[in-house]
């Protein structure tokens, strides 16, 4: 069973088509990079996995279950199912990175006092041990993508689909980045990366096996050899 | 409907208690704290009033119409020879007739004080053609008014019997207007409270658009984020009417109580177990605050789908 498969997926805004006839299956445990050029439908195809935006044509199906089919609170349940990671991270800027991390947690009724082992495991695991108590606009941009990172992995997720996670951070960050997603998948996570990054993508691929999907005029593919 | 009480009542504990985490997710917004306060507070300091106005005329008419009800008035207009006879003859029916507790004939003193407002105080009664007023006091049941006017037709054809009745149906008719118009003020004043709630909390959710945006992000369903708003305006609501309610309780303190001089104008605070009443302010604007903000949250969320 496909953790998300998109079976002729057309998605239009405004009376064009953004994306068109798009079939898609992420296996349990597989590594994707999406790319593309800017504005070609990268960050749109991402929400269409996690069921922010619903298909205009074709089926979308989320863990074997057609989107169209979810009220909101089932996206949300499945939201805890799939871990984001936004090229912009989206913190609440009036919490700590800490709270920021735990938020998944509270938002899933749990308490994260019985939690603050993992958390501090998880910040210690993203390098953010010491600043647990600063606010997300006082991290730097490679500290704010590692903090989105752990928060999109706290609940343990099947899924992890990052945007342009390396958008914002030198190369060495970038290195540091995707060996944490390259960690997360040995552990068995599904993962996919929008990036228009293609070093990113070629140094990536010598630690591991990675299909890399190409968006253009509006439809995918399957990238060349050269990737 | 056993499950949907469960269900309100389990509602109303999760505000009463609280989610610290919950709660801080939603970051405190200033100006829409304040204007929940206030409104809620002003419009708890006017309904004590409006309460106040309300109970005071349902007192008001209440004793008005006791007073006229238990009284009637025999007017004997007879030429000026006849006047004492005829008022005797009809002392005498009245003591006769079931349902009257007592009849005396006014004193000349007595009828001078009622002509006073308008003649002065040196009216020569005795001297003037004025009928002869004998009041009435009726006992439990009252008297039989037909029957009463035929027998003194036939001993005392110069008497007139004014049992009140004209006078007391608009009295009635007016207070139970006033009283009627009172509620109403209640209910436009709960409705007024509720659009400002409304706007408030709709500035809080708009505000806070971003953070809703995240909150779905990471898993967040509805009633989730709902709550964080709904807690937070209620209390407010709560704390709100609270002040305006001890505020307007306060202010009825200082009115005039019951004065016969100052006629309707005074006793128009609360008496007795009726001060119990604006207990029910704060609570009432509780609940309008959690329904109007839980319909702008659900309203909003299903818009920012």
């Amino acid at each position: 069973m496909a953790v998300i498969e998109l079976e002729n997926v057309a998605y239009s805004y405004g009376g064009g088509e953004l994306l068109s006839d798009i079939s898609l299956r992420l296996q349990p445990g597989s590594f994707h990079f999406l790319t593309g050029p800017s504005g070609a439908g990268k960050t749109t195809l991402l929400k269409l996995c996690y069921g922010a935006l619903i298909p205009t044509a074709g089926h979308a199906r989320l863990f074997d279950t057609d989107v169209r089919t979810l009220e909101r609170d089932d996206v949300a349940l499945m939201r805890r199912r799939i871990g984001v990671v936004h090229q912009d991270c989206q913190f609440l800027d009036h919490l700590s990175v800490a709270d920021n991390i735990a938020l998944p947690l509270a938002v899933s009724g749990r308490d994260t006092l019985n939690e603050v082992a993992n958390l501090r495991e998880l910040m210690g695991w993203v390098g953010l041990k010491s600043r647990a108590d600063a606010l997300p606009p006082e991290l730097s941009g490679g500290e704010r993508q590692r903090a989105a990172l752990a928060r999109a992995v706290i609940m343990s997720p099947d899924v992890i689909l990052a945007d342009e996670p390396t958008g914002n951070v030198d190369w060495d960050m970038s290195q540091r980045l995707m060996r944490l997603l390259i960690e997360l998948n040995r552990m068995g996570k599904t993962i996919m990366i929008a990036t228009h990054d293609l070093a990113l993508i070629r140094a990536a691929k010598s630690h591991v096996q990675a299909r890399v999907l190409r968006i253009s005029n509006r439809r995918i593919q399957l990238a060349g050899a050269d990737l | 409907m056993k499950a949907a009480i469960f269900s309100i009542t389990e509602r109303f504990q999760s505000i009463a208690v609280g989610d610290t985490q919950a709660d801080r997710v939603v970051p405190p917004t200033g100006f829409t704290a304040w204007l929940t306060l206030f409104s809620a507070g002003a419009m708890a300091f006017l309904a004590v009033f409006t309460m106040a106005l309300s109970l005071a005329t349902d007192r008001l008419a209440d004793r008005w119409g006791e007073e006229l009800a238990r009284s009637s008035t025999l007017r004997i207009s007879a030429p000026q020879g006849q006047i004492q006879a005829q008022t005797e003859a009809a002392l005498r029916v009245l003591e006769t007739t079931p349902g009257i507790a007592s009849a005396r004939a006014l004193s000349d003193d007595e009828q001078r004080t009622l002509l006073e407002p308008w003649f002065g105080p040196d009216l020569p009664v005795e001297r003037l053609p004025i009928p002869r007023l004998i009041e009435i006091i009726e006992d439990g049941d009252g008297f039989d008014a037909e029957g009463l006017r035929l027998r003194l037709a036939a001993e005392a054809p110069g008497a007139v019997l004014d049992d009140h009745t004209r006078w007391r149906r608009p009295l009635v008719k007016a207070a139970s207007r006033l009283r009627l118009l009172g509620w109403l003020a209640l209910v436009l004043i709960g409705g007024a409270m509720a659009a400002m709630i409304t706007l408030a909390a709709n500035a809080a959710l708009a505000a806070n658009a971003q953070v809703i945006t995240v909150l779905r992000l990471v898993g967040a369903q509805d009633a989730y984020i709902a709550q964080a708003f709904v807690r937070r305006f209620t209390l407010r609501g709560l704390v709100g009417a609270t002040v305006g309610t001890v505020a307007g309780c306060l202010a009825t303190l200082t009115l005039p109580s019951t004065d016969i001089a100052g006629g309707f104008l005074t006793g128009l605070g609360f008496v007795g177990w009726h001060w119990l009443w604006p207990l029910l302010i704060p609570v009432m604007a509780a609940v309008v605050a959690f329904l109007s903000t839980r319909a702008a949250a659900r309203r909003t969320l299903r818009s920012m789908s």
